[in-house]
Formats: C-alpha cells, structure tokens, sequence
C-alpha cells in the first residue's frame, strides 16, 4: 500500500483554524486559559494555534508552554533504552485556570495520561481539555478522548500516521504509511 | 533514544564521552524539574534503592537521597557507624542480605578503593560509586564538569586548575579524568608532598605556584586538605599551608581576569579557601551543590533504565 495522504498542506491550515475558532467560542479572550503542547510533536500544532489565535482574535498575550511527559510514561524499563526528555517551558502556574493540552495524534491514550500527570506539578487547573489533531479513533488503550479534534483516522495498530511540519520536515502534511510489510 | 554504556558507575574511567554527555542532556531536564513548584517525578517508583555508607558523608548522601526521593524511589539507608560490619560481617554478606530484601541499586561510599568494583563483581544489582576511599568520586566529577559547562560552555581546550591536597583526593582524580574526557586541560597545584609522583603519567600538568597557576587557569577548583587520611605530616602547618596555597581575594584581584572558584566541599574558611572568595559572585559552590542533585537523579534514572524487570 502506497503512503496516503490525509491532509495536504491547504487543508491542514483550514483544519488548524477551524480548531481556533472552536477554542475561541469557549474560552474567549483567553483571560484564563493555558495552551499546553506536549513534548515533542505537540509543540509544533500548539505553536501554529498560538499564532492564529492571535491573528484571529488579536489577543497579543497567550499564555502557553511545552510539557515534556517522559519521567511520567508508564512504560519506564519495558523499552530497551530509556526514553531522552525534551525540555519543559512551563513559565507559569496553571492553578485555577483552563489548559488546554495539546497533541498531534491521539493514539493509545497513554501519552495524555503522562501528560496530565506532568500537568499537576504545575497545580491545579480548574479544568483541562485535550486538543488532537488527528483522532485514531478504536485503538484506546485508556478511557481518553479529545475534546477538540482535527481528523478523525481509522487505521489499524501496524499502520502509522505522521505529522510533517513546515519547521521541521519542510512541508505541512498528514500522511498514513503502512509499516508493516504487505501480504 | 541511546543509553549509557555501563551498567553500573564504578568510576569515570569507565565512562565514555557519549556517556558523560548523556547524563549532562539528562540532567539538565532534571534540574528544570527540581525547580518546578511540585518536584518529584513518579520515573522510578517501583525501584528500591540501598545507600551504603561506609563512611562518614553529609553532602553526597543528602543529595543522593534527595535524588532518589525526587525520583519517587523507594529508599533504605545504612551506615556503617551503626551497623554489623562492627560484628564483623564481611562487604559481600552485608550488601548480600540487604539485597535479599530485593534491593535494586546500591549507592555506596566505602574508605577502601576498588570495593564497588569488587562489589559489581559479585552481586547482581546496578552499583554507583558515592566514593572509593582516595580512588574516584564519580557523580562529583561530573557535577564539577556540569557546572563548569553551565559557566563557559563546551570544555574544548578550558583550563582547569585543581589546588590543594591531590594525594589524598578522589575528586582529583574523577575530576582529571572527566575534564579530560571532555576536551580540557588539566593542571594540578600543590605542596610537592601532596601531589603524587606519578600524577603527570595522566597528562596533566604540575604547578608548585599557586599565583602561576591562577594566572593560567580558566577555572580553579579548590580542595580541602584532607586531615584525616593524612597518616604523617605532608607540610610544616595549616598556616604555613593557607600562606603557601589558600585562596584569597588579594590574589585573585591581582589576576587580570576574572577566574570561576569552584569547591566540593566541605569547605574550611580561612585554611585552602578565604571566606571572601567563598562567598564572592565569582564562586560557583552552591550552583555546584545544586547541580549534584540534578546529576545524580540522571544516573540513577539512566542505570535503573537498564534493570531488567521482573528478574
């Protein structure tokens, strides 16, 4: 099977706005709010919101960080290596506010779950929702789901879905590989 | 994704560069945790982790034990001063029965050199050197190192000078080795009787001078003169010593640049080091103290990656 194509370039920007405008209707002018990316990946689609908040609703303050979960994962000595961190800018308290955690793909659910973890040695937000680009919807491992989604995908464990970035890879996309060899 | 090259830390010797860079891009995540409002980290909560000190340690065992607390690993702590080696209990039957009670790491200081070594020989679990009597100091070095690179950036081709008692120090020698494994030069400056005969055979170089030595440096760290391990008298006296070799401000303003002081502690005022130059904005003691926190929960938390589970 060839790598396919979920969403180009043109379509991921309409997605990432639509993603604003949705964060806009229930938190405003985000007075209270904390956009919270996770490390690694989901610091590029925070970024990217970030500024089209700002476009969009001329907020020139938001506050938002990066969370690295790696001391949180729960699968700490069941890998050959340990996992490397990322590092955490997290210049503020989240006590009493919304955060808003942000991924690119939610998958097993496991990595929320670190990431909530990670979130309390920050405080105690008043409320957290989960913001995806891309929703593997069947494939839970965890009682997980996104309040806010981009693409809902269904794709089976040995299939893999890839988040390019302009920053990092050169080009906007989403893409499905199957990775495991076709019979 | 990598991992250290070792299974237990016996001594820098036994470490690459990768390995010290490692545990230095390690260890700088931990300290952004140890800063964080809430700072501990659940990494290593089903580990069980045995500090074994067989001598006397106020520095090293709080920091490790904050480390490991920081880790969320559980702890049991031994000293030798109330225990059964007084009844004659040998090395590997004390850290035998305490490792029945299914022990995973063992963070030991022990007077003799080489007992980690012969320790990791004969018991399964990950060891770490806390120090081997005047043999190495392991997580000292690379706290040292850490802290140094926090200051000046890579140690490519730094100077480094190490003052005082040199015979008698294992952070001399973790610390030689480590800044040499990292691309600095070396330089150790003493009384001729506290410096050891074959201490050049590293590659480092000697300096009896202490104002000439300054004068080269980029960086000194001062040691302690260690009373007692000294079994005979290496110099006349503390006074004539603190004239020969302490360092004070005086000297340093009379440098024509600013150096960094830096000092394992535990430091005696007013003996190798003034209390002006400890306290002075150019002396990294206490960012020392707090990077060995950092250091240490990256080693713990890069070894126990390496325990296989349910073994």
């Amino acid at each position: 099977m060839n790598p396919v194509n979920i969403l180009n370039s043109d379509q991921l920007a309409i997605t990432i706005t639509r993603l604003c405008q949705q964060l806009i209707e229930n938190h405003g002018d985000f007075e209270k709010t904390a956009i919270v990316g996770l490390q690694p990946r989901g610091v590029f689609l925070a970024n990217r919101i970030v500024k089209v908040l700002h476009e969009l609703t001329g907020v020139s303050k938001i506050r938002h960080g990066a969370l690295d979960i790696t001391f949180h994962r729960d699968d700490f000595r069941r890998k050959d290596t340990p996992a490397i961190p990322s590092e955490t800018q997290m210049n503020f308290d989240v006590e009493g506010l919304n955060v808003v955690l942000i991924d690119d793909v939610l998958y097993t659910g496991r990595t929320i779950r670190a990431g909530l973890d990670a979130l309390l040695a920050f405080g105690r937000p008043s409320r957290v929702e989960l913001l995806v680009l891309i929703d593997r919807r069947f494939s839970r491992h965890l009682p997980v789901q996104a309040d806010y989604r981009g693409r809902t995908v269904d794709a089976i464990a040995s299939e893999r879905v890839s988040v390019d970035w302009k920053e990092t890879e050169g080009k906007d996309q989403v893409t499905l590989y199957a990775t495991k060899k076709e019979l | 994704m990598s991992s250290l090259s070792v299974n237990h830390l016996l001594g820098i010797k036994n470490l690459t560069r990768e390995d010290i860079e490692l545990i230095f891009e390690t260890a700088t995540n931990f300290k952004e945790v140890i800063n964080r409002p809430m700072k501990k980290v659940p990494s290593l909560r089903d580990i069980t982790i045995a500090n074994l000190f067989f001598e006397n340690s106020t520095r090293t065992k709080l920091s490790f034990e904050l480390a490991e607390k920081r880790l969320s690993a559980d702890i049991i702590n031994f000293s030798s001063a109330s225990s059964s080696v007084k009844k004659g209990e040998t090395l590997i039957d004390t850290v035998n029965n305490i490792l029945s009670m299914k022990v995973d790491m063992v963070v030991m200081r022990h007077p003799n050199p080489g007992a980690h070594y012969f320790l990791s020989q004969h018991i399964d679990a990950s060891i770490i050197n806390a120090g081997d009597g005047t043999h190495e100091h392991p997580t000292q070095a690379l706290l040292d190192a850490f802290s140094m690179r926090e200051k000046l950036g890579d140690l490519q081709g730094k100077k480094v000078v190490i003052v005082g008692d040199i015979m008698h120090s294992r952070v001399a020698l973790s610390n030689i080795l480590c800044l040499q494994k990292l691309g600095a030069e070396v330089m150790v400056c003493g009384p001729t009787t506290l410096i050891p005969k074959y201490i050049e055979s590293l590659g480092v170089k000697v300096e009896h001078n202490l104002k000439k030595a300054l004068i080269w440096c980029d960086v000194a760290n001062i040691l302690r003169i260690q009373l007692e391990r000294q079994d005979i008298a290496y110099f006349p006296s503390l006074r004539e010593y603190t004239m020969m070799y302490g360092v004070t401000m005086e000297i340093l303003n009379s440098l024509k640049k600013e150096i960094i002081i830096m000092h394992p502690g535990p430091i005696n005022r007013g003996v190798e080091i003034s209390s002006e130059v400890a306290d002075s904005k150019q002396s990294i003691i206490l960012q020392q103290v707090e990077n060995g926190v950092a250091i240490r929960m990256a080693v713990l938390y890069l070894l126990a990656g390496k325990i296989e589970r349910n073994s």
